[in-house]
């Protein structure tokens, strides 16, 4: 006869498996069409770079794609980690101080603060990009107003800088910084913060040895969120930079327009290396459950 | 002196408030010039993108330029399919992720996490890579699109409806459960209906996140042209004014949406509080 445990473990050996089943569908698609995906990458980077679209592709082993890719292109990545660096350090300030407000300032008006965060995804990336070129124009009113208080030189311009570039995939990601800041610093027990003015520590002090140390899931988060995109985006440097101002990605996309596989796959897949090893650093600091 | 420690203390209360309100204005100044923007007279110079003259015709013919209508419908078409799949797909694997113990639940994590992570240019041109060698380049397009969308939205869902999940009191379910309701009523009719507004966000994160996207589904749609693609083409040559009229009508719609679903969600808290 099954004693109660036995009836109980059954159950749970069910559920269990329930479990994988509810998975499954999505994992298999991330799986196909996600994991599978950069495998194919790495082996167009490995491509015979003769190849061509009329001609047709060989995976020849060919490792001195990656060779040639870096030589041509070592300033392009380095200017798009140092952009994508920039932009993510202004975006933790920005997007710190705004989820801060949220989770601590805002009472009753949380969730609408949290709506608004999101909305700017509900118009295009790219109008949104195209408005800050109509913003920053040389006769657009910021040029117009620095140069009337002479914060600016007559023949001084934002749009095709680097300050455009930066500023605007600051813009672009601060959304992505926010919401995980959010989400862990709302998780902090606030008697923790009082606990520590109750032992005299300035407000400030607190909140280097309390609040931001709590916080450090949600920045790990957000960095990550906000620096990869944008290591990899060629929308901003298209549209408000020069081509002083290509960033890998610009360089990626216009390899495959011109059927260049190897070297495409080469410098996508030696972007990926990196981004995965920053990753990984920053696993090993924060474990993989607080990041979903 | 008094009424200046009043001051410090109200600025010390607000500073912060007022900051992240400021950081809050800032995201939405692109919005307000997309928005007057649609507004525009461009006719007298096309290759100007600035303000020039007030006018309501974009408004009025908003399908004038050539090719945007259909831009604007396949990008409909895929978004709606994108997120029928995805928010189905991604509910199921939030339930599995939050009611389930199972082994492989770091990996299940972790692979969950990376497409949000990745460059979208990387997982773009992976995709092209994975069509290209398995014969496939002939056929780049509707179904090419709307495979990658599903990919790159899955996360987001299951991310938001995981969120909503976590986030759910389960001495209700368990009260259903001791009222005799079975487990799939339980379900139908407690569950399901405290989860709704989280699955309604997702699935509209979800269509915004496909609507919108360009890198990935350049690389992937072939001869096809969404409607993103329509502006990058466009910001090549000359924008013409009625793509800002799309860009405002979806984020009206969508702010309606996402307002409506926030007040359906305190309705609901409400009803379970008395």
């Amino acid at each position: 006869m099954a004693t109660l445990d036995d009836v109980a473990h059954g159950a749970n050996a069910k559920r269990k498996l329930t479990g994988y089943w509810l998975i499954l569908p999505g994992a298999v698609w991330l799986a196909v069409f996600f994991v599978v995906p950069f495998f194919s990458l790495i082996s167009a980077s490995l491509y015979d770079p003769s190849g061509s679209v009329e001609a047709g592709y060989s995976m020849t082993w060919h490792i001195q794609n990656f060779a040639d890719a870096f030589d041509q292109y070592k300033a392009t990545l380095g200017r798009s980690l140092l952009y994508s660096g920039v932009a993510t350090a202004v975006c933790l300030v920005l997007g710190y101080v705004l989820a801060y407000a949220i989770a601590f300032k805002a009472g009753r008006w949380k969730n609408l603060m949290l709506i608004l965060v999101i909305a700017p995804f509900f118009t295009s990336f790219l109008l949104r990009t195209l408005s800050w070129k109509l913003i920053l124009a040389d006769d657009g009113f910021v040029v117009d107003a620095l140069q009337t208080v002479h914060l600016m030189g007559d023949d001084g311009r934002l749009l095709n800088t680097q300050f455009a570039v930066i500023a605007g995939l600051t813009y672009n990601f601060l959304p992505f910084m926010v919401l995980p800041l959010y989400a862990s610093l709302e998780k902090i027990d606030l008697r923790l913060i009082e606990a520590s003015s109750d032992l005299y520590a300035s407000p400030i002090r607190g909140f280097f040895k309390v609040t931001w140390p709590l916080s450090m899931p949600g920045i790990v988060a957000g960095t990550l969120l906000t620096f990869i995109p944008a290591a990899g985006d060629f929308i901003n440097a298209e549209l408000l930079g020069s081509p002083n101002e290509r960033m890998v990605g610009n360089e990626i996309q216009s390899l495959f327009d011109i059927g260049d596989y190897a070297a495409a796959g080469a410098l996508s897949v030696m972007l990926m290396a990196i981004i995965v090893a920053l990753v990984i650093v920053f696993i090993r600091r924060s474990g993989t459950e607080e990041l979903v | 002196m008094n009424r200046f420690t009043a001051l410090r203390r109200w600025l010390g209360e607000h500073l912060v408030l007022g900051l992240g309100i400021l950081v809050l204005v800032y995201t939405f100044v692109p919005i307000v010039v997309v928005a007057l923007m649609s507004f525009n007279d461009s006719s007298r110079s096309r290759n100007l993108y600035k303000f020039q003259e007030f006018t309501w015709n974009n408004w009025r013919h908003p399908w004038e330029p050539n090719g945007m209508k259909e831009s604007v419908i396949l990008s409909i078409e895929i978004a709606f399919l994108a997120t029928l799949i995805a928010t189905i797909l991604g509910t199921l694997a939030a339930f599995a992720l939050v009611r389930h113990r199972f082994k492989g639940r770091s990996a299940a994590n972790l692979i969950i996490f990376l497409p949000m992570a990745s460059p979208e240019i990387v997982m773009g041109s992976s995709l092209l890579a994975l069509f290209v060698s398995s014969g496939f380049s002939g056929q780049l397009g509707f179904m090419t699109i709307f495979i990658a969308h599903v990919m790159f939205c899955l996360s987001f869902v299951i991310v938001t409806v995981k969120a909503r999940l976590g986030g759910l009191d389960d001495n209700l379910e368990q009260a259903a459960m001791d009222l005799y309701a079975t487990e799939s009523q339980t379900f139908w009719r407690v569950t399901f209906p405290l989860v709704l507004p989280g699955i309604i966000a997702a699935a509209l994160l979800s269509f915004s996140l496909s609507f919108d996207d360009f890198i990935i589904t350049n690389l992937n749609a072939g001869q096809e042209v969404t409607f993103p693609m329509f502006v990058w083409g466009a910001s090549q040559r000359g924008v013409p004014m009625q793509v800002n009229v799309i860009g405002t009508a979806m984020f009206v719609i969508a702010i309606a949406i996402v307002l409506g679903n926030e007040l359906f969600r305190r309705r609901q808290e409400k009803a379970l509080a008395a």
